[in-house]
C-alpha cells in the first residue's frame, strides 16, 4: 500500500537524473559567467558538432554497460573504418554512398568479430576489446603509416558539416536525436530492453528464465560496431581527412559519459534520460574549457576525476536510499 | 617427469623463443651477436620490471592501464627536480622516484580496494589524470639531454662485471617479486584472492589489503622505472612510455597469466617479456616498419588470451573427468 503514497520531495530530489540536471545548470551558469560567447544559440548549435559523434557511440555503450560488459575498442573501430573509407576514396574514387556503406560495413564486421570472440569462446570483453583497440588502430597504422587521406568528394562533407535546409541545426544533431529516441524506446518499452536489465542484474538467473544471454550480448557488440562505423563516417566527413591517430582516447570519454549518466558499472540499472543529460553536460563542459583555452591533456584530468566521481556518487546515493527505505519499512 | 616438463607452458614458450631467434638470425646476420643481445636485454629490462607489477595486478583479476602514465609522471617529476636542483644527490632522487610511484599506485589501490570500483575503470581514469599532470608539471616542455648531469644519465648505464645497473635492477626486481609471490604469505594470498575471492574471504584473507597491495607495488616499480627511463633515453616528455600499458599486458598474457586471475608464474612472465623484446628488436633488424608494432602487439594479446582460455578449459575438463573415474 505504501507505493500509492505520494513520493516525498527529497526523494525526487535525490534521483540521479535530477542531480545531473542541477549539475548541468551549474556547468551552464559557470561557463556563461566565464565567457560571454558561451550563451549564444548559434555557438551552442555549432559546438554540438564536437560531441555528437561521441554521443552516438554512447547510446550502444549504454546497452553494453547495462549488460555488465564493456567495449574499449570503439576508438580503434573508428580509426579502421575511417582508414578503409580513405583507401576507397583514394584508390577507387568511391562516391559518398559507397563511402558510407564501407564505413558502416567495416564497423559492423569488426563488431561482429568482437562479439563472436567474446560470446563463442567465452573471453572477458575487457581483454578482447583491449586487444582490439590496438589491433584495429594498429592495422590503420600499417596501412596508412604517417600519411593522411584528404581526397574525399565534396558531397561527402555534408554528413559531418552540413545543416538541415536553411536552418542552423546540424544534420548530425538531428541524426543523434532520432537515434536517442529509438534507443530510449528500445531500452524502456521493449522486451529487448527488459532483457538487458535482467542480464545485467543476474545473468545466470536471466539464462534460467529463458533469455538467450549470449545472443543479446553478441547483438550489443555488433550494434556498437555498426554505430562506431557511423560515428567514423560523420567524423571523417567533418574533419575531411583520415589519419591513423584519429579519435584517440575517445573510449575514456564515452565510458565516462555513460557511467556519469547513472548507468551502474556492474550492470543492471540506467536510464536514457540520465545518459542524455550527461552527454550535454560533458559536451558543454568541454566546450566551456575550450573557450577559456584549457589544453586537451588537462581536460583529460577533469575527465578522469569525473569518471571516478561519477561511479562513487550514484553508488553511495543508492546505498543511502536503500538504508532510508529499510528504515521506513521497519517503522 | 619429463613428460610433465614438455607439457608446461614455460617449455613451449622457451622452444618458441629459441625457434624465433634461429629464424631471425638466418634472415639477419647482425641479430646474433653479443652487443645486440645486450641491447635486447637492456631494452627489455624496463618492461620486465613493470610486467612484474602488472602480473600481480592481473593475478587478482585486475588490470592496470595507468602504468605508462605513472612511468611518465614519476620520470618527468624527478627529471624536472634534477634540472632545477642538480645538487640533490642521485641516491635521494632514486628514493623520491619510488615514493612518487608509491603514491600514484596507492591512489589506484585505495580506489579499488576501499571504494570497490573495478580496476579497469579506476586505471582508465587515472591514466587520463596522471598523463594530464605530466603536462601540467612540465608546462608541455621537454627535459632534454643537456639539462641532465652526467651522473644522472649514467645511472642506468653504469654497472659492474659487464652488467648494467638497469639490467641489475630488473634482475633484482624479478627475483624479489618472484620470491614474494611464491614463498610469502601475502604472495600466496594474492593467488588465493584471484582464484576465488569469496572463498578466500571465508578463510580469513584480508581482501582490502590484498587488493590494495598489487597496485601499490606496481606504482612503486613504475616510479623507479620512470627515473631509469628518462635517464636512459636522456629525455622526459609528455608522451614518455605511451603505449607501455599494452606491452606489459601482452608480456603477462603471452607468459600464460590468466586474465581471469589466480594463475600464472614468474618464469612465464619473464619468458613473455623476452619474447616481446626479441620480436621488437627483430622488427627493426629485418626492416619491418615500426608502424607494425602496435597492431602486432594487439594481435599477440588476442591470440595469447584465446589460447590461454582454451587451455584452461581443457585442464578443467580433465580434472572433472579424472574425478568421475
Amino acid at each position: 500500500m505504501k507505493s500509492t503514497k505520494k513520493m516525498p520531495i527529497w526523494h525526487i530530489l535525490m534521483q540521479w537524473e535530477v542531480i545531473l540536471f542541477f549539475m548541468l545548470v551549474v556547468v551552464i551558469v559557470v561557463n556563461s559567467s566565464l565567457s560571454p560567447y558561451f550563451l549564444d544559440l548559434n555557438n551552442i548549435l555549432r559546438t554540438t558538432f564536437n560531441f555528437t559523434e561521441k554521443a552516438i557511440i554512447v547510446l550502444p555503450m549504454m546497452f553494453i554497460i547495462i549488460c555488465a560488459d564493456i567495449d574499449i575498442s570503439v576508438a580503434g573501430i573508428i580509426a579502421l573504418s575511417s582508414c578503409f573509407m580513405g583507401l576507397a576514396s583514394q584508390h577507387l574514387g568511391a562516391g559518398t554512398p559507397a563511402l558510407i556503406f564501407i564505413g558502416l560495413l567495416t564497423g559492423l564486421s569488426v563488431g561482429i568479430l568482437n562479439g563472436l570472440i567474446i560470446t563463442k569462446i567465452g573471453i572477458p570483453a575487457i581483454a578482447v576489446t583491449l586487444a582490439g583497440l590496438f589491433l584495429f588502430r594498429g592495422i590503420a597504422y600499417v596501412i596508412l603509416g604517417d600519411m593522411a587521406v584528404t581526397t574525399y568528394p565534396e558531397s561527402f562533407a555534408y554528413l559531418g558539416q552540413g545543416c538541415i535546409g536553411n536552418t542552423r541545426i546540424p544534420f548530425q544533431l538531428v541524426l543523434f536525436i532520432i537515434l536517442a529516441i529509438i534507443f530510449g524506446i528500445v531500452l524502456h518499452k521493449t522486451t529487448y530492453g527488459r532483457k538487458l536489465f535482467a542480464i545485467g542484474n543476474n545473468s545466470t538467473a536471466a539464462r534460467f528464465s529463458g533469455i538467450n544471454v549470449d545472443r543479446i550480448r553478441f547483438f550489443n557488440f555488433a550494434l556498437i560496431g555498426l554505430l562506431s562505423g557511423l560515428a567514423s563516417v560523420l567524423l571523417t566527413s567533418r574533419i575531411g581527412s583520415t589519419r591513423p591517430n584519429i579519435a584517440s582516447g575517445w573510449e575514456l570519454e564515452i565510458i565516462t559519459i555513460v557511467v556519469l549518466g547513472g548507468v551502474y558499472i556492474f550492470g543492471g540499472t540506467g536510464s536514457i534520460l540520465g545518459v542524455v543529460i550527461s552527454i550535454l553536460m560533458v559536451g558543454l563542459m568541454r566546450f566551456g574549457m575550450g573557450l577559456i583555452n584549457v589544453p586537451g591533456l588537462v581536460m583529460n584530468i577533469a575527465m578522469g576525476f569525473l569518471l571516478i566521481i561519477a561511479i562513487l556518487l550514484p553508488g553511495s546515493l543508492r546505498e543511502l536510499q536503500s538504508k532510508i527505505l529499510t528504515k521506513q519499512q521497519q517503522q | 617427469m619429463f613428460e610433465k616438463v614438455l607439457k608446461k607452458r614455460e617449455f613451449t614458450l622457451f622452444v618458441l623463443l629459441v625457434f624465433l631467434i634461429v629464424i631471425i638470425s638466418l634472415r639477419s646476420p647482425r641479430f646474433l651477436n653479443i652487443a645486440n643481445f645486450r641491447d635486447i636485454l637492456d631494452d627489455t629490462a624496463l618492461l620486465a620490471m613493470v610486467a612484474m607489477g602488472q602480473f600481480m595486478v592481473i593475478l587478482i583479476a585486475g588490470i592496470d592501464l595507468s602504468v605508462g602514465a605513472e612511468v611518465a609522471l614519476a620520470g618527468m617529476s624527478v627529471a624536472l627536480l634534477h634540472q632545477y636542483h642538480p645538487e640533490i644527490p642521485i641516491f635521494a632522487i632514486v628514493l623520491l622516484s619510488i615514493l612518487i610511484g608509491f603514491s600514484l599506485g596507492s591512489f589506484n589501490g585505495i580506489l579499488v580496494s576501499l571504494l570497490g570500483i573495478p580496476p579497469i575503470i579506476v586505471t582508465l581514469g587515472t591514466m587520463g589524470i596522471y598523463r594530464g599532470f605530466v603536462f601540467v608539471v612540465s608546462g608541455g616542455t621537454w627535459v632534454s639531454a643537456h639539462e641532465m648531469s652526467d651522473a644522472f644519465k649514467n645511472l642506468p648505464r653504469g654497472g659492474f662485471l659487464g652488467v648494467s645497473n638497469l639490467l641489475f635492477a630488473a634482475i633484482l626486481c624479478v627475483i624479489i617479486f618472484g620470491i614474494f609471490l611464491k614463498y610469502t604469505r601475502a604472495g600466496r594470498e594474492i593467488y588465493g584472492v584471484g582464484g576465488n575471492e569469496i572463498a578466500s574471504q571465508y578463510v580469513g584473507i584480508n581482501l582490502k589489503k590484498i587488493k590494495y597491495l598489487p597496485f601499490m607495488l606496481t606504482g612503486s616499480i613504475c616510479g623507479l622505472v620512470g627515473l631509469l627511463w628518462v635517464a636512459r633515453y636522456a629525455s622526459a616528455q609528455s608522451d614518455t612510455a605511451l603505449g607501455f600499458n599494452l606491452q606489459t599486458i601482452a608480456a603477462c598474457v603471452v607468459g600464460g597469466v590468466s586474465i581471469f586471475g589466480g594463475s600464472g608464474t614468474t618464469l612465464g612472465v619473464l619468458l613473455g617479456v623476452l619474447l616481446l623484446g626479441v620480436i621488437n628488436n627483430a622488427l627493426t633488424q629485418i626492416n619491418i616498419s615500426p608502424f607494425w608494432q602496435m597492431g602486432l602487439q594487439g594481435l599477440i594479446i588476442l591470440v595469447a588470451v584465446i589460447i590461454n582460455t582454451i587451455m584452461e578449459r581443457r585442464t578443467q575438463e580433465l580434472i572433472i573427468r579424472r574425478r568421475n573415474l
